[in-house]
């Protein structure tokens, strides 16, 4: 669905984005992480045909970018750097308008567009107050049912869940894992690495304007070697573990030196109870640090360039 | 897409607000000027409101020539040099190119709005100046001379046409187009800054230095050289509308100037958009 050759983009002396090659499969949720300043809205302006690329290809639906995007953007819904509204306009009027830019959809069918769009990120019953009067997470749905309109087979969605509560996050997860099973491929960006290790099959992590590592989201949380153990009996277990519990939160033990089997069998034999035991593994979250710089939002104090690379707590890999 | 922006010109409350300030002021000139009946002598003051108090169906041509200077060349650089940059600001430029419209096409109904709304501001004064004018005022018959306009009361020595409510019809149309032209030409500047920034004010205010500038060096001597290839230089010319014979040199001047400023900066405008990259 998408796919980039030796992408770059140079904003005069600053390289944005330096030789990515991005490959989004369709059927994706494909998560695109990295810290502030990283190149991802960039890549994302560029897949969109925004802003020209300096060297490299694009294809978006098979077909090159930016020569081809009037073929292409129609069957794209995009959400970039937040949403935008008319602010003196409805919600309502707001969709309608975009929806009848560009080469329109058919003015009898606007209306039902805009409702469907609506009822889909949950502002069905919206009244005729302007944009302005909107809270954040109704300007965030706005967005993404602009986002929806003639149902798009490719959704490139940046932060999506931005301003949203809990709740709406939810929502909003469940909306695209929908939209998913129906046939969309969804590519979004997010920093909430939680949210995206729930929602995407695969990720892309940039740093730095380079795609450092593009794959199978399973294949990126491999087993730790540890595992965890909930038991009531918490105390008894550390002792009879003696030597093997690694950590311990609570009622929670980190186990050392056994697999999942051996370590059920024990501890029944021992006559303790057993509430939850799995094989540990890295999460998402520690990935993403261990290979990512911080943003560039930060700026350290005497060096020129961002502040230097946190090395992974000592403790995290085994 | 025209339509779109049409639609998006009607409904924008500030439209109307420049339209109803632009359409005040000729409004209050003409009150004053009906209850104390003291006009500007002929050769002073703003071209025609001599002439109105004996008739006020000049009063059209008295109201555009009130709101040319200042008022409407603001009114114009704001609203084109918010075409590009409004969009921008209000991040929507980003939104409407990914729908997609093309940005050729974006282009041409931004320019089509934006001539929308000179238009329609131009023959709005007009028609508030008829309707003030023919209320307040009376129709007394004038003549028309090769100096301009004359009651024919106070004008008897000099060799004039009277002008029948026709031929100032004609005359007054004439002056609104060419008006509309001077204006275009304003517009043209506003929409080309307006695609280099992201800054609406940064373009209508640009587009105002450039109009002062041209101002200036119009009424110096020493840039007497460059004088005719300024865009303010013709400006004055539609009296020459209300003269006998018109005088159609400078009018025709003034309307080649306009076409030449609208041809270079709308193909700069296009030339800079189609290959800029949207970064707001």
């Amino acid at each position: 669905m998408i796919v980039t050759r030796g992408l770059a983009k140079r904003f005069g002396s600053v390289l944005a984005v330096d030789h990515v090659d991005l490959d989004v499969r369709e059927g994706d949720r494909f998560g695109f992480l990295g810290p502030n300043g990283s190149g991802k809205t960039t890549v994302i302006r560029m897949l969109l045909g925004l802003v020209f690329a300096t060297s490299g290809e694009i294809e978006v639906l098979g077909r090159p970018i930016p020569a081809r995007v009037r073929e292409v953007l129609p069957k794209v819904g995009a959400l970039v750097e937040g949403p935008s509204a008319y602010g003196h306009l409805s919600g309502r009027a707001n969709l309608a308008l975009i929806d009848a830019a560009g080469r329109a959809g058919g003015r009898r069918t606007r209306r039902r567009r805009v409702d469907e769009a609506l009822e889909q990120v949950g502002l069905a019953g919206i009244d005729g107050r302007p944009v302005r009067k909107y809270s954040l997470g109704m300007r965030q749905r706005l967005g993404l049912a602009a986002a929806l309109l003639r149902a798009p087979r490719l959704l490139v969605l940046d932060e999506p869940t931005n301003g949203l509560d809990p709740q709406g996050i939810r929502e909003i997860r469940d909306l695209l894992v929908r939209l998913n099973e129906a046939g969309t491929t969804v590519f979004l960006s997010s920093h909430q690495l939680a949210e995206v290790e729930q929602l995407c099959t695969r990720v892309g992590i940039v740093d730095r304007g380079r795609l450092i590592l593009q794959a199978e989201l399973s294949t990126l949380r491999p087993v730790t070697g540890r595992v965890i153990v909930r038991s009531p009996d918490a105390d008894r277990a550390a002792a009879e573990l003696d030597g093997q519990v690694a950590s311990r939160d609570g009622d929670q033990l980190v186990v050392t030196g056994t697999d999942p089997a051996a370590l059920t069998t024990r501890l029944v034999t021992a006559g303790l109870r057993v509430i939850e035991i799995r094989p540990e593994r890295s999460s998402l979250e520690d990935l993403v640090l261990e290979l990512t710089g911080p943003g560039t939002d930060r700026i350290d104090r005497g060096a020129g360039q961002p502040g230097n690379h946190p090395s992974p707590a000592a403790g995290d890999v085994p | 897409m025209i339509r779109v922006e049409l639609v998006k010109l009607v409904r924008r409350p500030r439209t109307w607000a420049s339209i109803l300030l632009l359409c005040a002021l000729p409004t209050v000139v003409a009150v004053f000027i009906a209850v104390t009946h003291v006009a500007p002598s002929p050769g002073q003051g703003p071209a025609l409101l001599s002439a109105v108090l004996s008739n006020g169906t000049l009063y059209p041509a008295a109201a555009l020539a009130l709101v040319l200077p200042i008022f409407l060349p603001i009114a114009v650089s704001l609203m084109a040099g918010d075409a590009i940059a409004g969009e921008a600001t209000s991040g929507m430029l980003r939104y409407l190119l990914a729908r997609p419209v093309g940005r050729s096409r974006l282009l041409v109904a931004k320019l089509i709005s934006v001539i929308a709304y000179v238009l329609g501001a131009v023959v709005l004064v007009a028609v508030t100046g008829y309707a003030t004018g023919a209320g307040l005022f009376g129709t007394k018959p004038l003549l028309v001379t090769p100096h301009g306009l004359a009651a024919s009361n106070i004008a008897t020595s000099l060799s004039g046409t009277p002008m029948t409510p026709a031929d100032i019809a004609m005359r007054t149309l004439g002056a609104v187009a060419f008006i509309g032209a001077s204006m275009l030409g304003v517009a043209a500047i506003a929409l080309f800054l307006s695609t280099l920034t992201d800054s609406s004010l940064g373009a209508a205010l640009g587009a105002l230095a450039a109009l002062i500038t041209s101002g200036v060096l119009v009424a110096l001597n020493s840039a007497a050289v460059v004088s005719p290839y300024l865009p303010t230089k013709y400006w004055l010319a539609w009296a020459d509308f209300f003269r006998e014979p018109i005088l159609w040199r400078n009018i025709e001047r003034g309307f080649a100037i306009q076409g030449v400023y609208v041809v270079v900066f709308v193909a700069a405008a296009w030339a800079n958009f189609a290959t800029k990259d949207i970064t707001s």
